[in-house]
């Protein structure tokens, strides 16, 4: 085995073997997992609880109107004040008063209020918010019917014909007038997540390489080390070695993620079906239908539609790809840079001076990566995407949206050769600064280093 | 002479100074060699290039009779004076590592631990985290990785420095163990009670040049300020031997029945038998010997020379 994998086994095993690594490696799943699953999970859990919501109607036009579903009874109430009411409710144990104004009908945006000890679920609010718009637009229909003198049936069909939903679909042509659906909205989706992926793997995992560098030179056994190996190839050996460690954390956490949802799935939502339909959905879908026609679900499964011809109109063997790509090469350009650092420190509170130089870029990076999702087009996207310290993050951003070859070629390569000059710079200050103790140093002592023939 | 290492006029530049001048110096082979010299004088300057950690700026480096280069890596083991292991490491798994760096297949690194450890005594170390040892247990584990792979050429800059006397007892007579199987020791330091016990040879730098190599007993005679200690029998009085300008009397002293006198020899025509001559009427003579300077006044008396005219 030559030196240079020796080492890279040692930082690799070293690190894959410890407690930290074995817990984050099993802890992040769980959280993406549960971030995933918990909300699903939580909406189909049944509300059983029975409610008594107490309905002061000053209009007149709900008198026994709500019906009494399962959880939910209603109590009306004679007319009184509103402080009255919320006395009764006190002595009565409602769950909720609900006051409705009499100018319910005629105000243009109509309002009730609902008075509760707690703030009461979203599922109450739409029950009660169904019923109401439901009659209300009823009464509406009647009074103006008998202004207009038409049947009430007859001006809901006028409605109902009259009723537009406008959406922009959009196409992508190519070269060979092929076209293709798109979806700008999943394009800064995917965009987005891949570029604050590579900031978070640049962070986390150079900081592994500069830490590792220091506790060398603090447990002072990095003299015995490069008087085996040469300093570069101790370098080298730490970073790829660190690099295998962060994609395995990576991969492993994708498998895992992807285990526990599809198992969480099974065991606590039945099915995907279940989930369709669980109460809220069904609530959601039924009131669209109830209210008018239902041209919203129509657009809701419609956006589904689109967003699935979208993900298939996305080219993902070149964004899988570039994101392996720009993940591993904007790691490896900024981990010379870190383990530079490291070695011209001999403690972690020393590494402030040097960090600005590093993380500058990278939040630099993050920063245009939201203006880019807005404007993919324009020369700062451009710019930014060539620009090697920010092009891993910034490119990934302009990918779905598509980009021509020759910027993907500039770009990749102007990252690779970046990535040989800063290494082979790096190893210039990394070698002098390993052996020195002791010793504060400067921006021009590392010019000094850096200038140093051997 | 047969010689393992010889370098000629090696220099060394760092910016704002010069950490080696013309260094030349050879090592035989099966010596102990010792490298002395003040701190910063340019020791570890010169054993960092021997290792190829850096390179000279000029000068010649031969090693086993070739040009330094790569493979020499494998014939030298180097336990540097700012030495350590890594704290979280398990200490046969990190002995092995630096082993394997040297070039050793795992085999044969397991195979050469496992007869240092048993002969340490230090077996139900292997599996203990390195933060768990004494900075002195750590020091076996370090010196055992030094010479595992049976390099020809060992060096150890200020290798005592840190261990306590039991230890440092236990690692002088590895060193010499070593030096008999026929491997050659160099080794820095600044100790010079050290240095006499068990070098052979020394070079003694001096901000950064060579002051004076050699054979330390050569050495020694060489810089011997001719003071001669002398006993006769019975109470002697300076004015009983009354001295002619070649001798000057430095001190009597009276010792049950004995008397002993150094005296220092001032004129270079007049030698020792004609000392012995002149004292033997003078008494009954029963000892006459030069005293030969420790190291250590040789090396106080050379460095505060070599310094002198470099005041300005």
């Amino acid at each position: 085995m030559n030196r240079t994998s020796i080492i890279i086994r040692r930082e690799y095993l070293s690190r894959v073997k410890k407690k930290t690594f074995i817990i984050m490696t099993i802890l992040g799943p769980i959280l993406f997992a549960a971030l995933m699953i918990v909300p699903i999970w939580l909406a189909q859990i049944k509300d059983t609880e029975e409610k008594t919501i107490a309905i002061l109607d000053d209009s007149f036009l709900f008198v026994d109107q709500f019906e009494d579903s399962e959880y939910l009874k209603y109590e009306y109430l004679q007319s009184m004040d509103v402080d009255a009411a919320l006395e009764l409710m006190k002595q009565n144990d409602f769950y909720a008063v609900l006051y409705i104004p009499n100018n319910i009908v005629s105000t243009g945006r109509s309002s009730a209020m609902m008075y509760s000890y707690k703030q009461p679920g979203l599922a109450v609010q739409m029950e009660l918010l169904n019923h109401m718009e439901k009659y209300i637009t009823d009464a509406k229909l009647q009074i103006k019917g008998e202004e207009l003198g038409v049947e009430k049936e007859a001006l809901r069909n006028v409605i109902k014909a009259v009723e537009t939903n406008v959406d922009i679909k959009t196409r992508i042509i190519n070269d060979n007038g092929e076209q293709k659906s798109t979806s700008t909205e999943i394009a800064m989706i995917i965009g987005y997540i891949a570029g604050f992926l590579i900031y978070m793997f640049v962070f986390m995992y150079g900081s592994q390489v500069m830490r590792g560098v220091i506790e060398e030179k603090s447990n002072r056994i990095v003299e015995i080390i490069v008087s085996s190996v040469r300093p570069f190839k101790l370098m080298m050996g730490k970073i790829i070695g660190i690099a295998l460690v962060g994609l395995t954390q990576f991969i492993l956490w994708i498998i895992l993620t992807f285990g526990i949802v599809t198992a969480a799935q099974f065991i606590l939502l039945d099915d995907i079906k279940g989930f369709q339909q669980s109460p809220q959905m069904e609530q959601l879908i039924s009131s669209n239908a109830q209210v008018g026609n239902s041209p919203i679900q129509d657009q809701f499964s419609g956006k589904i539609e689109n967003a699935l011809n979208a993900l298939s109109s996305i080219n993902f063997p070149l964004l899988i790809g570039a994101f392996l790509f720009y993940f591993l090469f904007g790691y490896l350009l900024y981990a010379g840079m870190f383990a530079a650092v490291g070695a011209a420190v001999d403690n972690e509170a020393d590494t402030q001076q040097f960090m600005l130089p590093i993380s500058l870029p990278l939040v630099l990076g993050l920063i245009v990566m939201f203006s880019v999702i807005n404007s993919p087009e324009s020369s700062l996207a451009w710019w930014f995407s060539i620009i090697p310290f920010t092009s891993p993050i910034v490119m990934m951003v302009r990918i779905p949206f598509g980009v021509p070859v020759i910027d993907l070629v500039l770009s990749f390569s102007v990252l690779i050769l970046s990535f040989i000059f800063m290494v082979w710079l790096s190893g210039k200050i990394y070698r002098i600064g390993i052996l020195m103790y002791g010793k504060k140093v400067s921006y021009k002592e590392l010019w000094k280093w850096i200038r140093y023939k051997n | 002479m047969d010689y393992i290492l010889r370098a000629e006029n090696v220099t060394k530049q760092y910016a704002g100074h010069k950490a080696l001048d013309n260094v030349s110096l050879s090592v035989p082979k099966g010596s102990i060699y010792g490298l002395l010299g003040p701190n910063g004088a340019g020791k570890t300057s010169f054993i960092r290039i021997l290792n190829q950690i850096t390179a000279p700026d000029g000068g010649t480096i031969e090693l086993l009779g070739q040009a330094l280069n790569k493979k020499h890596i494998r014939n030298i083991g180097y336990l540097p004076e700012e030495r350590g292991l890594y704290k979280k490491m398990k200490v046969g798994e990190q002995a092995m590592y630096l082993t394997q760096l040297k070039g050793l297949s795992r085999v044969d690194a397991a195979k050469r631990l496992k007869y240092w450890f048993e002969k340490f005594g230090i077996e139900s170390w292997w599996d203990k985290k390195v933060e768990a040892l004494s900075k002195g247990m750590a020091q076996k584990v370090q010196f055992i990785t030094t010479v595992l792979h049976e390099p020809e050429l060992l060096i150890f800059d200020e290798p005592f420095s840190g261990f306590d006397p039991i230890n440092a007892n236990l690692l002088k007579n590895e060193i010499l163990e070593l030096r008999d199987k026929g491997a050659t020791v160099i080794f820095s330091t600044h100790n010079m009670s050290s240095v006499e016990e068990i070098c052979d040879d020394i070079a003694l730098i001096n901000k950064s040049k060579i002051v004076v190599e050699g054979n330390i007993d050569t050495i020694r005679k060489r810089y011997a300020p001719d003071i001669y200690e002398i006993i006769f029998e019975g109470e002697f009085t300076n004015p009983d031997l009354a001295m002619t300008s070649d001798y000057e009397i430095l001190q009597t002293t009276p010792l049950n029945g004995e008397t002993s006198i150094r005296l220092k020899q001032l004129n270079d025509n007049f030698s020792a038998n004609d000392l012995i001559k002149f004292l033997l009427p003078k008494g009954e003579l029963k000892s006459f010997r030069q005293i030969i300077p420790s190291m250590n006044s040789v090396f106080i008396s050379l460095v505060e020379e070599n310094d002198q005219p470099v005041n300005n």
